[in-house]
């Protein structure tokens, strides 16, 4: 017994406050007690002032009839009598199309501007240059107002509009295209592209397979790009062509048919997608000078042809670099078409934490829904680049 | 003819390269037409140039009205504005594009601090300057107590001025400083508690910064002003640019935490150990050993984050605050200058622009200059 005592003497004496785990213990129950009293006390006075201020709570709201008019719905049909819950739909879908639209041309911009930036003509560089650094210097919100203010609405009125070939209009009211118009049997087409784009999808996955077994290269690229182009247009002529345009024309003091892009919608669309393709270009230049020299002159010293080094070789490593911070680009475009509300877009910030909330009064749960919409966007987002990290990460021996 | 001399080999002098690899000449060859495609793309280039640049310098100089104290001069013949730049518009308009509806007799306390920040900025940016740290805590503790008395007013024989009178130029300063000085304490406290290993404190970080990093300024911002008066006790109404202040801060706080947790992530776990060894305890660990090195690392990415933050500012405009952007459009539906909008933002560009880029040009310095290692 003796011997044991002196083999594994007793721990320590600590003074509870010296004591690691007693300090983290206490350390964290002060920080969850703290936000509780306070998450206690807000909520307090919020459902006293909800209540003197006879403001109803709860997402029953939703049900009601919204009682108001939504400028700009390309999808739903909307109209007063409907209710707040679906206005919300609208709208969000609203949010979602300018972001869509933002991102497409975003990214176009981004990487012609980022090679453009890289490119050994001098005068095409330095103008690059001053496009990154003008654009990147001046808040969004200013060139929104910018295009809209300044270029779409001080544009002639609908009977002055500015006509291009005489199939789309640009006038004050928007730009007015025309639209698509499918008649019977314009299903088979669909059809056809449909099964067509099955087919490819299966082509590259054999063209992948014999690659890896005997080394025979397939023109992928070339042949579903020929394949695409060429079924659906045997199929639209077998059918005799069952499609047609529905042009915009103007009758009295606005055009009617076709499709209608308001200003609004134009000038943000226009605005984030110069403004965030600024910050993409300087993204694309760093991820394509991110690959070191040795990596080509490997692949040429391998007798690789440069269009291959390129598609084979740098792309694919520029892209781990580039596609990370790209997301964030896509994130943050999305989290800046909220600006919409300065020009009267109907998106979810100016129609539900605008209008609804002017209307109901219900702060908390408009503000909440608005909040959880960006949330889930942005977690949305994250998932895919954490999916993304985890499938383009080297795989080490 | 010329007397053509014999070298023995190797002993010829050097010849200067060929004028058609040197000097202007050589450069434009290198630079601009090395091949057919370079060529295409210089001509594409200077056919750019030539759509853009002329129109906008006419528009901005040449046939724009300069001189002038009313609107007359920026009329055509039919009486409507003119299609080119008004600048008297701008001139009109300095006083409140800068300072708002401040009264103009209590400018001068604006512009005492304006004067004091530029002497303490400058001290801290010029590198032979001594007492940085002196200015450095000048800046950070005494100056906004200073500002906040003078700005405000109501005591010391000083008129009380409201803060829906601030505006312009000035109100966008005092949000964007007081966002990003308010947001560092703020910001540091949620990096080290999103470092920490105690899961609760963690957890509540990380969902606090993610909150806010996951929405847009905007929803902040309408958050601040329609639910900041309903957490309040009944019959307590806070201002106006106090509810944005607070919104603001809350946002930048959750960026600036993720700037000074990279600055904590780059700090070498030795530099931790080290410390623990000599028996520091955690604060003094992080004030005396971590912080220092961090802070300095991360002065870039603050920067960055001010530069994000100043862009940003112009949003308060949407819930009824005259910052800068929102006093040029005011300015501009005023009856007598209506039709000079495109002027007023040609200005605001040309002030955020300097803003933004002077900014960025100082943080990239800094970057190379801290670029200390390999």
């Amino acid at each position: 017994m003796a011997v044991d005592s002196i083999n594994q003497p007793a721990p320590p004496k600590v003074a509870l406050i010296n004591d690691p785990v007693a300090r983290a213990l206490f350390f964290q129950v002060l920080v969850l007690g703290s936000i509780l009293l306070f998450g206690g006390y807000i909520v307090n006075n919020t459902m006293d002032n909800l209540a003197s201020q006879g403001i109803a709570s709860g997402f029953g709201f939703l049900e009601t009839t919204a009682g108001f008019a939504i400028g700009y719905s390309p999808f739903l049909d909307y109209s007063e009598e409907n209710t707040y819950g679906y206005a919300l739909l609208v709208s969000l879908l609203n949010t979602l199309l300018v972001a869509g639209i933002g991102v497409l041309f975003a990214t176009i911009i981004g990487f012609i501007m980022g090679v453009a930036r890289l490119s050994k003509n001098w005068l095409i560089s330095t103008l690059a240059l001053i496009y990154i650094e003008m654009m990147r210097n001046i808040p969004l919100l200013l060139q929104i107002f910018f295009w809209y203010f300044g270029v779409l609405r001080a544009l002639p009125g609908p009977r002055q509009s500015l006509d291009f070939n005489g199939t789309i209009f640009v006038n004050n009211r928007g730009v007015f295209m025309p639209s698509p118009e499918f008649e019977s049997g314009f299903g088979v087409v669909t059809t056809v592209i449909i099964l067509t784009i099955i087919g490819i999808i299966f082509l590259a996955r054999w063209a992948k397979k014999r690659m890896e077994q005997t080394g025979q290269p397939f023109p992928v690229f070339w042949t579903s790009l020929a394949l695409i182009i060429v079924l659906p247009i045997l199929a639209a002529a077998v059918m005799g062509f069952p499609m047609g345009w529905n042009h915009a024309e103007l009758t009295g003091f606005n055009f009617t048919g076709g499709t209608e892009v308001p200003p609004e919608l134009v000038s943000l669309a226009l605005a984030l997608a110069t403004y965030t393709g600024a910050f993409i270009a300087e993204i694309v230049r760093a991820g394509i000078q991110s690959v070191s020299h040795g990596q080509t002159e490997a692949a040429y010293a391998l007798g690789i042809k440069p269009g291959i080094t390129l598609r084979k070789v740098v792309i694919p490593q520029a892209l781990r670099v580039i596609i990370p911070p790209l997301t964030s680009q896509y994130l943050n475009l999305t989290k800046n078409s909220s600006l919409a509300a300065a020009i009267a877009y109907p998106d979810i910030v100016l129609v539900f934490a605008g209008t609804v909330l002017m209307q109901t009064g219900q702060a908390v749960e408009i503000i909440a829904i608005t909040m959880g919409f960006y949330l889930l966007v942005s977690l949305i987002i994250s998932m895919f680049m954490n999916w993304y990290n985890k499938s383009m990460s080297l795989v080490e021996r | 003819m010329a007397e053509q001399r014999q070298y023995e080999v190797g002993m010829h002098p050097d010849l200067p390269p060929p004028a058609s690899l040197v000097g202007v000449v050589g450069w434009m060859r290198a630079n601009l037409v090395s091949s057919p495609a370079n060529t295409f793309f210089t001509l594409l280039a200077i056919y750019l140039i030539y759509l853009l640049i002329p129109p906008m310098l006419d528009w901005l100089i040449f046939s724009a009205a300069w001189v002038g104290d009313d609107n007359t001069v920026c009329k055509n013949e039919t009486g409507g504005p003119i299609a080119a730049a008004c600048w008297p518009f701008i001139k009109a308009w300095m006083t409140p594009f800068m300072f708002g509806r401040y009264p103009e007799s209590e400018l001068w306390r604006i512009k005492i601090t304006y004067v004091m920040f530029g002497v303490a900025l400058l001290a801290l940016v010029i590198p032979q300057v001594p007492f940085k740290k002196w200015f450095a805590l000048f800046l950070l503790i005494p100056f906004p107590v200073i500002c906040f008395y003078l700005y405000v007013g109501g005591s010391f024989g000083l008129m009380y001025v409201e803060t829906n009178l601030w505006g312009g130029l000035f109100l966008t300063l005092v949000i964007a400083i007081t966002g990003i000085v308010a947001s560092l304490p703020i910001g540091i406290l949620l990096a080290l508690g999103r470092r920490s290993n105690m899961p609760v404190v963690k957890a509540v970080c990380v969902a606090f910064i993610e909150l806010w990093r996951g929405v847009p300024l905007i929803s902040v911002l309408f958050m601040s002003s329609v639910m900041f008066p309903l957490f309040m006790p009944e019959g307590v109404n806070f201002d106006k640019l106090l509810r944005a202040l607070v919104g603001v801060t809350l946002f930048s706080s959750a960026y600036m935490a993720e700037v000074v947790r990279g600055g904590l992530q780059a700090i070498p776990k030795g530099q931790y150990e080290g410390a623990q060894a000599l028996g520091l305890n955690f604060v003094k660990m992080m004030y005396f050993i971590v912080m220092p090195q961090a802070l300095k690392m991360v002065i870039p990415g603050i920067v960055n984050t001010f530069i994000g933050l100043f862009k940003d500012t112009t949003l308060v405009g949407v819930i009824g605050l005259l910052d800068f952007l929102a006093m040029i459009q005011a300015g501009s539906s005023n009856p007598d200058w209506l039709g000079y909008l495109t002027t007023g933002f040609a200005f605001a560009a040309l002030v955020y622009w300097c803003f933004c880029f002077g900014m960025s040009q100082y943080s990239q310095h800094l970057e190379r200059k801290l670029h200390t290692g390999h």
